[in-house]
């Protein structure tokens, strides 16, 4: 007994992109399926399939379902037509918290934590430099991380649902940080500097062996172009881009979705 | 769902049978959007939320009868009514929660 739950359960707590399938009504009530992907939605990853609805031709059709609704990030009830009948399911998806990293805490970060946190997003900072990282400086941060980039990265999650930010302001810290977020599926990458100091880094990310097609991922020079200066208004400016790009994309797998139904 | 599952990991460890209640339908406008959940141990205890507060009890009365009879069932609620406007809900919607033992 149990066994799939724990499987759901343990899905829900590693925070990955899921959808659990349930039979509401006929003979199969209760049935479920659970459909799991942690790798990134491009190229048509693979979907990892557990439990059943109790028939082949079933559980086929409600995984199309539930790719579709994971694409769209959103919980949906379907009927579907199976064995000659129609069938009424739930898809209930578990969509990751998205997670704005911010590596360097420096001013720019107070506020951007606050616009993240407005926008529902869990905010985590990492600077190992003990007059920037103070509790004092990030007590509305949801994690400040006292640490190195280069051991703080390894240990974190950088999903799709991730938007990482570079601010050190000192390039010995952000390139690394950057090789090893344009490693992983996130969903943004920015680096605060101006063009001059993108067009150095460039060169740099090009020399560790980063791939062109990597290196054009990274927002440089960072935010939206408002024309501010101050702190805040470039916080405003990076938390503005990230919303766009976030926008963007729900857009998209919304009208995928929605093609997919027809 | 994940503010959830500590509550029921520590009452499937006391050896408890716990069912789970889904909002799976909403008219109108109402509290809690699908997927929504509460859970209840076969002692009464819940977790989580399937509206602002108007229909947890009666939910928690259906997630024992499905205890006690193992068969899941699909419940409807107008929440646009008398006990609606007590708690604060002027919403009109109506929701549809299923309730399962959870077994699987």
């Amino acid at each position: 007994m149990a066994e799939l739950f724990d499987q759901v359960a343990q899905a829900i707590r590693e925070d990955e992109l899921c959808a659990v399938v349930t039979a509401l009504s006929g003979e199969r009530v209760g049935g479920k399926l659970l459909a799991r992907r942690a790798a990134p939605r491009e190229g048509g990853s693979p979907v990892e399939i557990a439990g059943s609805l109790g028939n082949g031709a079933l559980d086929q059709a409600a995984v199309e379902r539930a790719r579709d609704a994971m694409e769209a990030g959103r919980t949906t009830r379907v009927t579907i037509a199976a064995e000659g009948r129609e069938w009424d399911l739930l898809i209930d998806v578990h969509v990751p918290q998205e997670k704005l990293v911010i590596v360097g805490a420096v001013h720019i970060a107070i506020p951007l934590v606050t616009f993240a946190k407005a926008l529902g997003l869990y905010t985590v900072v990492i600077d190992a430099r003990q007059i920037f990282a103070t509790q004092d400086r990030f007590d509305h941060a949801d994690e400040l991380v006292r640490s190195w980039p280069e051991d703080a990265l390894p240990e974190m999650t950088l999903s799709e649902s991730t938007y990482f930010v570079t601010l050190t302001h000192d390039e010995k810290l952000d390139t690394p940080a950057l090789i090893h977020s344009l490693d992983h599926p996130v969903g943004y990458v920015g680096a605060l500097g101006s063009k001059r100091t993108h067009a150095k880094r460039v060169v740099v990310l090009r020399e560790a062996g980063v791939s062109d097609e990597k290196i054009a991922r990274i927002h440089a020079p960072i935010g939206l172009d408002l024309g501010g200066r101050s702190p805040e208004e470039i916080a405003l400016a990076i938390m503005a881009e990230i919303v766009q790009v976030r926008n963007r994309r729900t857009d998209r797998n919304t009208d995928r979705s929605k093609e997919g139904r027809k | 769902m994940k503010e959830i599952l500590a509550d029921i990991d520590g009452w499937r460890q006391a050896g408890k049978r716990v069912a789970l209640a889904t909002v799976v339908q909403v008219y109108g406008s109402a509290p809690r959007p699908l997927g929504a959940k509460l859970a209840v141990s076969e002692d009464g205890a819940m977790v989580g939320s399937v509206s602002g507060g108007c229909v947890e009890s009666a939910t928690v009365q259906e997630a024992l009868e499905v205890l006690s009879t193992g068969a899941p069932r699909l419940v409807s609620y107008g929440i646009a009514d008398e006990t609606a406007w007590e708690v604060g809900l002027a919403c009109g919607g109506t929701i549809e929660v299923f309730v399962e033992p959870l077994d699987w």
